[in-house]
C-alpha cells in the first residue's frame, strides 16, 4: 500500500528530523537571546520571528545579510556554530533519506506498490499471465494488439525488464515474484472483479500445476489455462476445476499426423489456430514410409505414439535409451553425426523428426540429414524464439515452435471461443471437406493468414439490428452486403452459426437471424471493420438492407411501407 | 531499560508540560505568559509528532493526529503573538494576548488525549 512506503520512510528519518528540529530550535533561541548592537551603539534584541528568519536562510546556505543591523562579536560567533551545525545537520538528513531509497528492501516496497496500484487501475478484463518466457511473450503482444489487457508474473528479473522495453500499446504491469504463491497471484488482480482468468504458462509442470490449484481453491469461478508437457501433469490438471490444459507436444503430435492422413485437415487447422496477418502456409505433403526419429523425450514419444497411431514404425535415435525408456530398437547416439544416421537408415527413410531439446543438436540433425539424403521431408523442433532465423536458413518442412503453439491455441480460445467449435465439427468430417472448406477460404484472402472473427446479433456488438429482427426477415446474405455497394457481397466466410445449443457448419447465405445467434467469420481484417460498421450503425444498415440513401427518415420509411 | 522507549514518552510529556505551563495564568495578561515557555513547547511538540511518524497501527494514526493538532495551534500562536507584535499598530493588547493563550490552551487539550493514549498503549503492554 502506498502509505505504507510513506510510513517506512518516516519511520527512518525519525532521528534526522529531530536533530534537526532541535538544532534549529537552539540556533534561533540563541539569536533572540544574544543582544546586538546598532549603529548608535544601543543594545537591541532580535524577535522570534526574525530569529527564525535568519536561521532559515542560514541553515540553507542561502545567506542573505546581518538583518536589521550589522552583527556584533558575539552575534557573530553564534552564526559561526550555526553554519557548521546547520549545514553537517542537513548532510545527516539528506544521507539517510538516500541510504532509506537506495535500500534494496525499500525498493522492492516501491516496485512492489507501484505494481498493485497499475493493477488496481485496469478497468477493463484483463488476464493474469504466469510465465514471460517465449510463450509469454507472443501472448502478451498478442492481446495487446487486440486490445486485451493483461498483467504479467515471472520469475526472473530479466525477463520483466524485458516487459518494460517492450514497446507494447496497452499498459501491461509486470511483477518478478513465485506466481504460484497465492498472495502474488491476489497482488496480481485474481480478485478483482475484472480478472477474467489465469494462464499458467511457465516452464514448469509443478509451478503450473500450483498455479492451477491456486485459482481452484480462492477463485474457481475464473477461467483457468495452463500449459503442461507431461502427461500425469496433464492428467493431474484436467482433475479438478474446469480447467483448460494444453499440452504443445501432444498437439504438434496430433498435427503432424493429421498432415499424414489428411493434408486439406491440417491445413485448415493450421490457419484456424494461427496469427493472423502471417504469411499464408502452403500444404504440407507428408510422406508416408520409413521415418526416423532423433530424441525421445516427451517431444518424441508424443511424436512416435501417434505415428504409430497412423501405421508408421519410426526408427528411433536416442542417446540415453535406458533412461527414456526407448523400445528395444533404439539406436543409440545423438543424430547429429552420420554414422549414426546411416546406421538408423537414413538412405531409405522418407523423413526425419529432430526432436531433441537443444536447438544447436536440432539444427545439425536437420543439417546432417540433408547431405545424406537430399529429398528427405524434415520436421524440426525449435525451442528458443531467438533462433528463428536459423531455422527457417535451415528450410525445414514442418517446423515445430513450442511458444507459438501454446500462445496462438490460449490467443484463439480466448478471443474466439467459437473456433473449438468449429473444429470440433470439422474433425468429424473428411478431407475432401476440407479441401473445399480450404479453397472458400483461399478465394477471400489474398495471401495472409485468415482474420476470424464472432458476431453475437445483441445490443453489445450489433445494435443496429436489435431493433430489426423479430418484425422483419434479415438473412445472413444482409449482414454480408458491403456498406458501399449493396449488390456486392463482403469477401468472407460464415463458418460456423450457434443458436443455443445447437451448432451449424458452414451456414448458407439465406439462413434467417435471429437474436442472439453467434457467428464465426472468416475472412481479411478490412472486411471485419466494414462488417461491424454496417453493424453498428443503424443508417448504414438501413441502406444496406434497402437501398435507399436518405438518412434517418429512411428507417421510418421502410417500417412504415410494410 | 529501553531507551528508545523512554526518550518516546519523555518527549510527550514534555511536550504536555511545557505546553500546559505556557497556558497557566490570567488569559488576558502578557506577563503571566512567557514567551520562551511558548518557544520550548512549540519545540518539544514538534519533536514529538516527528517521534510519532512511521506507525501504521489504528492507535499510532490517532496518536499521530493529536500530535499534529496540538503543532497547528501552537504554530498558530506563535504566529498571531509574532504578526501582533512586529505589524500592528496597537500592538499586543488583551484581546490578542487572550486569542494566543487560548490557542495554546486548545493545544493542551490535544496533549492530554495523547498522553492518555500513551498511557492506554502502556497499561495494555504490562510489562
Amino acid at each position: 500500500m502506498k502509505s505504507n512506503l510513506v510510513y517506512v520512510l518516516f519511520r527512518r528519518l525519525r532521528w534526522p528530523l529531530v536533530v534537526m528540529i532541535l538544532v534549529y530550535a537552539v540556533l534561533v533561541l540563541g539569536f533572540v537571546l544574544i543582544p546586538g548592537t546598532d549603529e548608535q551603539g544601543k543594545p537591541w534584541h532580535m524577535d522570534f520571528f526574525h530569529a527564525f528568519y535568519f536561521v532559515s536562510f542560514m541553515g540553507s546556505t542561502i545567506g542573505f545579510g546581518e538583518i536589521p543591523h550589522a552583527f556584533n562579536g558575539m552575534q557573530r560567533m553564534w552564526t559561526l556554530v550555526g553554519i557548521y551545525a546547520s549545514v553537517i545537520t542537513w548532510l545527516y538528513g539528506i544521507g539517510a533519506l538516500l541510504t532509506t531509497i537506495q535500500d534494496p528492501a525499500f525498493r522492492r516496497l516501491m516496485t512492489d506498490s507501484g505494481f498493485q496500484r497499475k493493477v488496481r487501475g485496469i478497468h477493463e478484463p484483463f488476464y493474469i499471465v504466469c510465465g514471460y518466457g517465449d510463450t509469454g511473450r507472443q501472448l502478451v503482444s498478442a492481446f495487446a494488439d487486440e486490445g486485451i489487457r493483461s498483467v504479467v508474473i515471472d520469475h526472473e528479473q530479466m525477463r520483466i525488464d524485458t516487459l518494460e522495453i517492450a514497446a507494447l500499446p496497452e499498459l501491461v504491469p509486470g511483477v518478478c515474484a513465485d506466481a504460484s504463491q497465492p498472495d502474488v497471484l491476489k497482488k496480481a488482480g485474481l480478485e478483482h472483479d475484472y480478472c477474467q482468468g489465469v494462464i499458467a504458462i511457465t516452464g514448469d509442470d509443478e509451478a503450473n500445476l500450483s498455479i492451477a490449484l491456486a485459482v481452484q481453491l480462492l477463485r474457481p469461478e475464473k477461467l483457468m489455462i495452463a500449459r503442461a508437457e507431461d502427461p500425469h501433469a496433464t492428467a493431474n490438471i484436467l482433475s479438478f476445476g474446469a480447467n483448460v490444459v494444453i499440452n504443445p507436444f501432444k498437439t504438434f503430435a496430433e498435427r503432424l499426423a493429421l498432415s499424414l492422413h489428411a493434408p486439406g485437415m491440417f491445413v485448415l487447422f493450421e490457419w484456424m489456430t494461427g496469427v493472423p496477418g502471417e504469411p499464408l502456409r502452403e500444404p504440407v505433403f507428408t510422406p508416408r514410409g520409413k521415418w526416423i526419429l532423433c530424441g525421445f523425450g516427451r517431444f518424441g514419444r508424443a511424436v512416435y505414439e501417434r505415428l504409430i497411431v497412423e501405421g508408421i514404425h519410426a526408427t528411433i535415435v536416442e542417446a540415453d535409451p535406458d533412461k527414456t525408456g526407448a523400445p528395444a530398437d533404439t539406436i543409440e547416439g545423438w543424430g547429429t553425426e552420420a554414422g549414426t544416421l546411416k546406421e538408423a537408415g537414413i538412405h531409405e527413410a522418407v523423413g526425419i523428426v529432430a526432436g531433441t531439446d537443444h536447438d544447436s543438436n536440432n539444427l545439425s540433425i536437420i543439417l546432417t540429414a540433408h547431405e545424406l539424403n537430399r529429398n528427405l521431408f524434415t520436421v524440426a523442433r525449435q525451442n528458443k524464439r531467438q533462433n528463428d532465423e536459423l531455422f527457417h536458413k535451415a528450410d525445414v518442412d514442418l517446423l515445430m515452435r513450442q511458444g507459438s503453439v501454446i500462445a496462438h491455441k490460449i490467443y484463439a480460445f480466448i478471443r474466439t471461443p467459437l473456433i473449438e467449435d468449429f473444429l470440433r465439427h470439422a474433425q468429424q468430417h473428411d478431407n475432401d471437406w476440407a479441401n473445399s472448406v480450404v479453397a472458400r477460404i483461399s478465394a477471400v484472402v489474398t495471401d495472409e493468414a485468415p482474420h476470424l472473427w464472432q458476431l453475437e446479433i445483441g445490443p453489445g456488438q450489433t445494435p443496429a439490428y436489435v431493433s430489426l429482427i423479430g418484425r422483419h426477415r434479415i438473412t445472413l446474405k444482409d449482414i454480408r452486403r458491403r456498406p458501399h455497394d449493396r449488390d456486392a457481397l463482403l469477401d468472407c466466410v460464415p463458418l460456423l452459426l450457434k443458436r443455443g445449443i445447437k451448432e451449424t457448419l458452414l451456414p448458407p447465405d439465406d439462413t434467417e437471424i435471429e437474436l442472439g445467434d453467434q457467428l464465426l467469420l472468416c475472412g481479411r481484417r478490412e472486411v471485419r471493420k466494414a462488417m461491424e460498421w454496417g453493424a453498428g450503425n443503424a443508417d448504414v444498415l438501413a441502406y444496406m438492407l434497402t437501398g435507399e440513401e436518405h438518412p434517418s427518415s429512411l428507417l421510418g420509411r421502410w417500417l412504415a411501407s410494410e | 531499560m529501553n531507551t528508545e522507549k523512554v526518550l518516546f514518552a519523555f518527549f510527550i510529556v514534555l511536550a504536555l508540560t511545557l505546553n500546559f505551563g505556557f497556558f497557566l495564568g490570567d488569559i488576558a495578561e502578557p506577563l503571566q505568559h512567557n514567551v520562551y515557555e511558548l518557544f520550548a513547547a512549540l519545540v518539544v511538540s514538534l519533536v514529538a509528532t516527528v517521534l510519532k511518524l512511521g506507525d501504521s497501527s489504528h492507535i499510532g494514526a490517532v496518536f499521530l493526529a493529536t500530535s499534529l493538532v496540538a503543532d497547528l495551534q501552537l504554530i498558530a500562536a506563535a504566529i498571531v503573538w509574532g504578526a501582533v507584535q512586529g505589524w500592528s499598530e496597537t500592538g499586543l493588547t488583551h484581546g490578542t494576548m487572550a486569542a494566543v493563550v487560548s490557542l495554546s490552551g486548545g493545544a493542551v487539550l490535544a496533549n492530554v488525549i495523547s498522553v492518555v493514549l500513551l498511557l492506554a498503549e502502556t497499561l495494555n503492554v504490562r510489562r
